[in-house]
């Protein structure tokens, strides 16, 4: 099969209509399983009581929204070498998603910092890196929706995002490195070892589940952009989208 | 024959050495910059503003105000930084010289790296001068001053070179300076982290020199590879 064949939104368009229903439908599956595993098999924690259990939204969250970061980054380099318009358009499509999951991260970890730390916010290293890459994902959405000449911002948004990515290790260690001058970290995940099976299958297919949904949502979200942006081609005429 | 000497006469006029580019487009920007003194002082100005406020918001309570001083003369000085951004390439696009830079047969990252070493010839180096002088009034004993201008002298080159390529992007665009502070401020991080620390390392008596290593390694990673971004980014706004 020739893979560069779906990297046009003319052939990609139909495909990611037919696939996104699917992941979609894979994430209802895993968010169910995981959910069910997560919430009544899973045993309680014996130092946080019920409330640990905000781990199953928390930790695919913030670990999908990194991974979505760096997804976003080999586009940029996709966008930029082969200078491909579908990988651009699907960096646009991803960018929301990852803000929302990283966002979500910080407000499921602050609900959770409460009743175990007691206190909403804590300047911890990896916090405050989560903190860090919601202004990276502002940014790029910054940048890419003040530029109007599309291409630009394609382009733009591609290379900001490149550099940024090289710049997210460097953050995240020297915002350790930070942390550990002022003071001990007094709060650190370590402390709850994952140790029964259940919490570690619901946590995986959270995880997956987080990811699919991801992916699903990615897809019909780079539907709307090739709809917007191709709204005058002919063939979105022919694929019943034209807007008209 | 005819040919021959029509090929004679489409040969560059003395095409120098590439390198100069790097020395040509600093002197230029140097002796542009320069002719307005004005906007120069008022960077520093800024940053002497900027640092007075915060004893006033914090009281005057000395050992306070020591134990933020590094921090606060470091925030001071990435915003100093990023408000003389627009410096870099604003003047050049609105007139359309940088258009020619852009088509002259010289290197582009060695004319970005040109521009950067002016830009912070002018912001990052005069603010680095006049930092013993803001951090006295916090405080700092003499060793701490020399770590504080060891720190700047390292980091605030990087500060000209990741903000050149915030600057380079955002040329042109609406609203484009509140949205480079949203590009550039995040990736300010570890200088910001890595500069204060060798401070604050410094006022406890650590070893500070690995976090001035770092800044140095930055540094020179970011003189490798910031040029071809900055180039890159020229070339995506005036496409």
């Amino acid at each position: 099969m020739n893979l560069y064949k779906f990297s046009s939104p003319v052939t990609f368009y139909p495909l990611a209509g037919k696939m996104w229903p699917w992941f979609a439908a894979l994430a209802g599956i895993f968010t169910v399983a995981g959910l069910y595993l997560g919430l009544f098999v899973a045993p309680v924690d014996y130092q946080q009581g019920e409330v640990y259990r905000i781990l199953y939204i928390h930790v695919p969250a913030s670990v999908i929204g990194m991974f979505i970061y760096l997804v976003m980054a080999v586009y940029g380099v996709l966008a930029l070498t082969l200078n491909t318009r579908l990988s651009a358009m699907m960096m646009e499509a991803l960018a929301p998603t990852g803000a929302l999951l990283t966002v979500l991260a910080l407000w499921t970890g602050s609900l959770w910092g409460r009743p175990t730390w007691g206190t909403y916010w804590v300047w911890d290293a990896r916090i405050t890196s989560t903190l860090l890459l919601v202004f990276l994902y502002v940014g790029y959405l910054a940048l890419t929706h003040a530029i109007e000449d599309k291409r630009r911002a394609d382009k733009a948004g591609a290379l900001l995002v490149i550099v940024s990515s090289i710049n997210v290790p460097i953050i995240y260690f020297s915002v350790k490195w930070w942390n550990t001058l002022h003071q001990g970290s007094s709060v650190s995940l370590a402390g709850n070892a994952i140790a029964s099976p259940a919490m570690r299958w619901g946590l995986l297919l959270m995880t997956l589940a987080c990811w699919m949904y991801a992916i699903a949502m990615t897809l019909v979200r780079v539907r709307a952009v090739i709809r917007e942006r191709e709204s005058d081609a002919a063939w979105m005429a022919d694929a019943g989208g034209s807007k008209s | 024959m005819n040919l021959a000497a029509a090929q004679v006469s489409i040969e560059p006029v003395a095409m120098m050495a590439p390198e100069r580019a790097v020395w040509l487009a600093a002197g230029r920007d140097l002796r542009l910059g320069l002719r307005s003194r004005a906007e120069l002082i008022q960077a520093l100005v800024f940053l002497i503003i900027v640092v007075s406020l915060f004893p006033l918001a914090v009281g005057p309570e000395s050992a306070l105000l020591k134990r933020i001083a590094s921090g606060v003369v470091w925030v001071a000085a990435l915003l100093s930084v990023l408000l003389t951004l627009p410096r870099i390439f604003a003047a050049d696009y609105a007139d359309g010289t940088l258009e020619q830079l852009v088509m002259s047969p010289y290197p582009l990252p060695l004319i970005a790296a040109g521009k950067m070493l002016a830009h912070w010839l002018m912001s990052g180096l005069p603010l680095t001068l006049i930092a013993p002088l803001l951090g006295l009034q916090f405080g700092l004993e003499a060793n701490e001053l020399v770590v504080l201008v060891a720190s700047l002298m390292l980091g605030t080159p990087i500060l000209s070179m990741i903000g050149a390529i915030g600057a380079a992007l955002t040329l042109g665009v609406r609203g484009g300076s509140i949205l480079m502070a949203l590009l550039v401020l995040p990736l300010y991080v570890p200088v910001l982290i890595f500069g204060s620390g060798a401070v604050e390392q410094s006022m406890v008596s650590i070893d500070y020199s690995a976090n001035l290593s770092l800044l140095g390694a930055g540094l020179l990673l970011g003189a490798l590879v910031v040029p071809f971004a900055v180039a890159s980014a020229l070339r995506i706004s005036l496409d």
